[in-house]
């Protein structure tokens, strides 16, 4: 393997650990805060997905400039977090909080198989493609190959500056050190006067708009189709728990490990490309059961 | 008096009402399709289609006055709730025959399952050359081609249209399609243009949301040629981000399934790549588009769906034929108001036929014998998407192993000249 193929294995890598990457930060976040495993995250990512391109073809119909699509990402985003995330931990989740996690994981999971349906009645079976975004971006070649400049800038930077963004607000502000706090003792952080339910809410909302996120930036890319929800539930789930459920730093590093591994395995192997990411999970949790930055905790009773 | 008048008449009238009593109220059917999951972009048009020729056939009067009813099965819900609605929907709702299925893995199950049950099977639209090479049925036929004929159109089309290329990778789906469609496509290949190298093998997951990677490499490969027999949303994908990053501008696509996303594909897909159809499948259909059974389906299905009708359509088209003719057939020949079972089944044999396409007709195997339509994506300005030129439709006959010999192994003995020897039209568009 030459210098070359190394460095366009690099670049793939990193482009599509971005994508996971922002999905599983919403995922590991929740955990992370609420204990549970949200099913449902995969739901949320595919609406993400349908309603940009939805949007996207609407205002382009209308006449208006492709750039637009890149704010009404971010508008789909939040419409999916605060419409489908809000009542879903509001409605539901909130009820279940001290019940078993095996109920927890039915509850997120029929979530999911709801909103699977919601998104075939709504949306039909057809795939549909709306890549304005990618397209208004450009190319740039690198080493006599082609890469978007979406693709390959832009969705690691969006990567990026989530991770740093994320980190700052949960130790620089407020309400992230109230998330922090909760997150540490439930009980004690109730008892000096932090309204555990809303940071649970706010939480939730937050991840589910992550979720969203990823959806909408994987929209251009992609064809959006059923199905791809439990695709990336999956995907991202190897990346959080192959760092430690809860670690977002962790979750980083293992969408890189994961997005390398599978876009070396293409250029040197590609027979096992598809497996490359379970078994970089399988090999790790063999090795450390709680993930790559997990920590063990004593169990309360 | 008048009561003894009537009485006889009655009397009289008995045994007549007891043999038209043969004649069902209804002719019921049964079809499996994809109405969920990726593989409904074909299940779905299928079912509308079929909804359209059963209206019209029944306003017609149905056949023999008999109307035709179809209850859908989804093949979408798995193998093991698909069997068991076939097997109810062949058994207690009393269908007289069945149309299965869309997958080449259903049929698998479902082709020894309909031979079981006795029940009179179409296969309408799965590729799997298998079938009735490895075994042989009574009950069940099959009114299209198979993959064989598919890809040795592909080929010969290929070899034909661009007869200097020397290097090939190929972008497959990894299930049981991709890998058998690229086994006969190189299989062909080796004997029919032996210089030419495979330089990339790829198959990723059935359903993959991203081909970057695989790009990247074809980029850094520069094949003269790239093949996918890959289909619906993984289609899209693979030639929407292929187009992005300009390596349709290197390579020629050859893309044997793509007449099913050339509406999807809009000006994703440029001009100079070879595109099939999985039969000779086409809303434009050379030969056909000016009759005026094809135009007038074409603008009920627009009405209907508001898109423009695939492959699997034309499929059903001719699964909905076979069934029809056959009946005719055997009302026919038999002097019967309705057809027995054995009467039915000796008029699938070797039954001709005409769906949407060319006309067709049964093999001694069961085996359809298929025209075969491939062309070249044109943006010819007229429609918001890709349309055909330089179409050729290849006979199905010289495209199929002879009866009782294997696809891979007749292959294996075939040479060069192969393609010359197909029967083939060329139409400029």
């Amino acid at each position: 393997m030459d210098l070359t193929i190394f460095l366009l294995a690099l670049f793939d890598g990193i482009s599509y650990a971005a994508l996971v990457f922002i999905v599983a930060l919403g995922l590991t976040l929740i955990f992370g805060v609420m204990r549970i495993l949200n099913v449902a995250h995969g739901s949320l990512y595919a609406i993400g997905a349908y309603a940009t391109v939805s949007l996207t073809g609407f205002v382009l119909s209308l006449g208006l400039a492709p750039v637009l699509s890149f704010p009404l990402m971010l508008i789909s985003a939040v419409l999916v977090g605060v419409l489908l995330g809000g009542p879903i931990e509001w409605l539901l989740l909130r009820r279940i909080y001290d019940k078993p996690e095996v109920l927890q994981l039915l509850v997120t999971f029929a979530v999911f198989m709801i909103l699977e349906d919601v998104q075939r009645l709504v949306w039909g079976t057809q795939p549909y493609f709306q890549a304005s975004a990618l397209q208004a971006l450009g190319n740039v070649t690198l080493f006599g190959v082609t890469y978007t400049v979406y693709q390959l800038i832009l969705l690691s930077v969006v990567a990026m500056g989530l991770l740093f963004g994320l980190r700052f607000f949960l130790r620089h502000t407020v309400i992230g050190k109230l998330i922090l706090a909760t997150t540490e003792d439930r009980e004690a952080a109730q008892s000096i006067g932090i309204d555990a339910d809303r940071v649970f809410l706010f939480t939730f909302i937050v991840g589910a708009v992550l979720a969203g996120l990823g959806g909408a930036l994987a929209s251009p890319t992609t064809s959006i189709l059923p199905g791809m929800g439990a695709d990336m539930i999956v995907l991202s789930f190897a990346v959080v728990a192959t760092a430690g459920l809860g670690q977002i730093e962790g979750a980083a590093v293992a969408a890189l490990l994961i997005g390398l591994g599978r876009s070396f395995a293409i250029y040197v192997w590609p027979e096992v490309a598809v497996l490359v990411p379970y078994l970089i999970m399988v090999l790790v949790l063999l090795v450390r059961p709680q993930g790559l930055f997990g920590t063990s905790v004593a169990r309360k009773i | 008096m008048k009561k003894l008048l009537l009485t006889t008449a009655i009397c009289v009238a008995m045994p007549l009402a007891a043999m038209a009593a043969d004649k069902p109220e209804a002719l019921k059917i049964g079809m499996t399709t994809f109405l969920t999951g990726p593989a409904s972009v074909f299940g779905v048009p299928a079912r509308d289609a079929m909804d359209i020729f059963v209206k019209n056939l029944n306003a017609e009067g149905g056949i023999n006055g008999v109307p035709v009813e179809v209850t859908y099965i989804d093949e979408g819900a798995g193998a093991e709730a698909l069997t068991s609605e076939y097997r109810r929907v062949a058994e207690t709702e009393g269908a007289e025959v069945m149309l299965a299925s869309i997958s080449s893995g259903n049929c698998q199950t479902l082709a020894p399952l309909a031979e079981d049950l006795k029940v009179p099977n179409l296969m309408w639209d799965c590729g799997t050359q298998r079938i009735f090479e490895e075994g042989s049925y009574d009950y069940v036929f099959r009114p299209q081609g198979n993959a064989t004929s598919e890809m040795l159109a592909a080929v010969a089309y290929l070899l034909k249209t661009h007869p200097d290329f020397k290097t090939i990778a190929v972008v497959n789906q990894d299930y049981a399609w991709g890998r058998d469609s690229w086994d006969i496509f190189r299989t062909a290949l080796e004997v029919m243009k032996p210089d030419v190298k495979v330089v990339g093998e790829f198959f990723p997951k059935f359903g993959a949301p991203d081909f970057s990677t695989e790009i990247s490499r074809l980029q850094a490969l520069r094949p003269d040629v790239v093949l996918s027999t890959s289909w619906g949303g993984d289609l899209d994908t693979f030639v929407q981000q292929a187009f992005q990053r300009g390596l349709m501008n290197n390579s020629t696509f050859v893309l044997p399934l793509a007449e099913s996303s050339l509406e999807r594909l809009g000006s994703s897909l440029p001009a100079g790549h070879v595109v099939g159809a999985r039969g000779d499948h086409y809303f434009l259909h050379p030969e056909r588009r000016d009759d005026a059974d094809f135009q007038s389906f074409m603008k009920q299905y627009k009405e209907a769906t508001g898109d423009i009708p695939v492959y699997s359509v034309f499929h059903a088209s001719q699964a909905f034929a076979a069934l029809k003719t056959a009946y005719e057939k055997a009302i026919a020949d038999n002097g019967v108001d309705w057809p027995d079972e054995d009467q039915l089944l000796a008029a699938l044999k070797g039954l001709e036929f005409q769906g949407l396409g060319r006309s067709l007709h049964m093999r001694e195997d069961n085996q359809g014998v298929e025209s075969q339509l491939m062309g070249t994506s044109a943006q010819a300005g007229e429609y918001p998407f890709a349309t055909l030129e330089n179409i050729m439709i290849f006979d199905g006959e010289g495209l199929l192993p002879p009866v009782g010999e294997t696809s891979i192994d007749w292959i294996k003995g075939l040479d060069a000249s192969f393609v010359d020897g197909l029967t083939v039209k060329t139409y400029e568009n």
